[in-house]
């Protein structure tokens, strides 16, 4: 290769290891902020500000969904598997909304440690099925339901 | 082979090449994407816990891919301008960088009409979509930093360092779902791994991806043509070109 064409393609490569350099320790600093929600975890070990509008994520506990026969409210628990927050919430749910299901809470954390939120939105995973293989894998999920657990854990 | 990436760089020979590739990618491109779009909003199965709605992923991850390797593209040819100064990189990346801009738009606003039903939100800041936006701010960057310098040189070198420096954000948008909590989900369709969605579904989203890359194909060709003859009007082949089409 020509020298001079050696020289232009070095600059160009030590150009886009230093923007890749600058912009990773940039995200990587700011990884909290770019972090769209806390897990129950981090809220559980306090590393949530508490009466701060913040989004807190995970999957619905099931048989944690109790809703107020008079009005709109909801409680459910959202888990990561390892730690789990009560949320409240007043609203309308998404169609998605299910026990079992991911989902991301935008409110505060009130003293008690209960999240009340004003915002809850659903979150899917990347898996895709037709009913038919849905249902048939819950049959066979249904009989061996730690190994359910462990999926639904690995898929979250 | 220097002397294949040096014919690649004329842009006569390429003139050429291309006018006889163009009615493939044209055809076999439409009939991909027709086929993977029928197929996939028609006759593949709707998705246990979603219902219908899922079946936009047809044209939403098309659009996505082609966004981020369309400017992966543009990338290497603003090397190729930085380093060898081949009039052929510079012509495709001001072809290709619109194209680029309506793609991207394609997938942001497939993925608002897409999260609506299932999230719940038109819109949320996290950082795949937020990714994905700065993307179309980057095409929409080069198409105006390109328009904004009249010299041909020094358009195509500021034009191929804000192309470099935004590529960058590339492995941002890929990897942004594992990296950081996201609203998003992660990929579907991964490199190494099967694809986590059954035969009859990622079927039809491949033959969409790949016609969509044909008729991306065709679409470059025909705007670099283009601008090739704008270029190159005041030489002996474009004048005979143009001679011989008036016959």
């Amino acid at each position: 290769m020509h020298p001079i064409r050696k020289k232009r393609l070095t600059i160009v490569l030590f150009l886009l290891a230093g923007i890749g350099v600058a912009v990773g320790l940039t995200t990587y600093a700011l990884r909290q902020n770019i972090n769209l929600f806390y897990d129950p975890s981090q809220i559980a070990a306090g590393e949530a500000p508490h009466d701060v509008r913040i989004r807190a994520g995970g999957m619905v506990e099931k048989g944690s969904v109790v809703r107020d026969p008079e009005s709109l409210k909801v409680r459910f628990r959202v888990t990561d598997f390892q730690s789990s927050v009560p949320v409240e919430y007043t609203g309308i749910l998404p169609d998605l909304f299910a026990e079992g299901q991911g989902v991301v809470a935008m409110g505060k954390l009130d003293a008690g440690g209960s999240f009340v939120a004003d915002q809850v939105l659903a979150k899917h995973d990347e898996n895709y099925m037709p009913p038919e293989v849905a249902e048939s894998l819950k049959k066979t999920a249904d009989g061996q339901p730690v190994a359910n657990g462990a999926a639904q854990s690995a898929s979250y | 082979m220097w002397q294949f990436f040096h014919k690649l760089g004329s842009p006569k020979w390429f003139y050429g090449i291309s006018t006889r590739l163009m009615p493939w990618l044209l055809v076999i491109g439409t009939a991909l994407l027709m086929a993977g779009i029928v197929w996939g909003l028609a006759f593949a199965p709707k998705d246990y816990l979603q219902g219908d709605s899922y079946r936009i992923i047809f044209i939403h991850v098309p659009t996505a891919f082609l966004a981020q390797s369309a400017y992966i593209m543009m990338a290497v040819a603003a090397v190729v301008t930085l380093v060898w100064r081949m009039k052929l990189a510079d012509v495709f990346v001001k072809a290709v960088a619109p194209v680029g801009l309506v793609i991207t738009f394609l997938s942001l606003f497939t993925g608002a009409v897409w999260g609506k039903p299932t999230w719940g939100t038109w819109w949320i800041w996290d950082a795949r979509l937020t990714s994905m936006l700065i993307l179309l701010f980057l095409y929409g960057g080069v198409i105006a930093l390109d328009r904004a310098i009249n010299d041909e040189k020094s358009a195509a070198r500021a034009v191929a360092v804000l192309v470099l420096v935004g590529v960058v954000n590339i492995p941002i948008i890929k990897y942004s779902v594992e990296w950081w909590n996201t609203l998003h989900q992660p990929a579907t369709f991964k490199l190494t791994e099967k694809p986590s969605m059954p035969a009859e579904m990622w079927v039809p989203l491949l033959l969409a991806v790949l016609g969509m890359y044909l008729i991306f194909g065709w679409l470059a060709c025909i705007r670099m043509q283009t601008e090739i003859l704008a270029r190159e009007q005041k030489t002996r082949w474009v004048k005979d070109l143009v001679m011989a089409g008036r016959h």
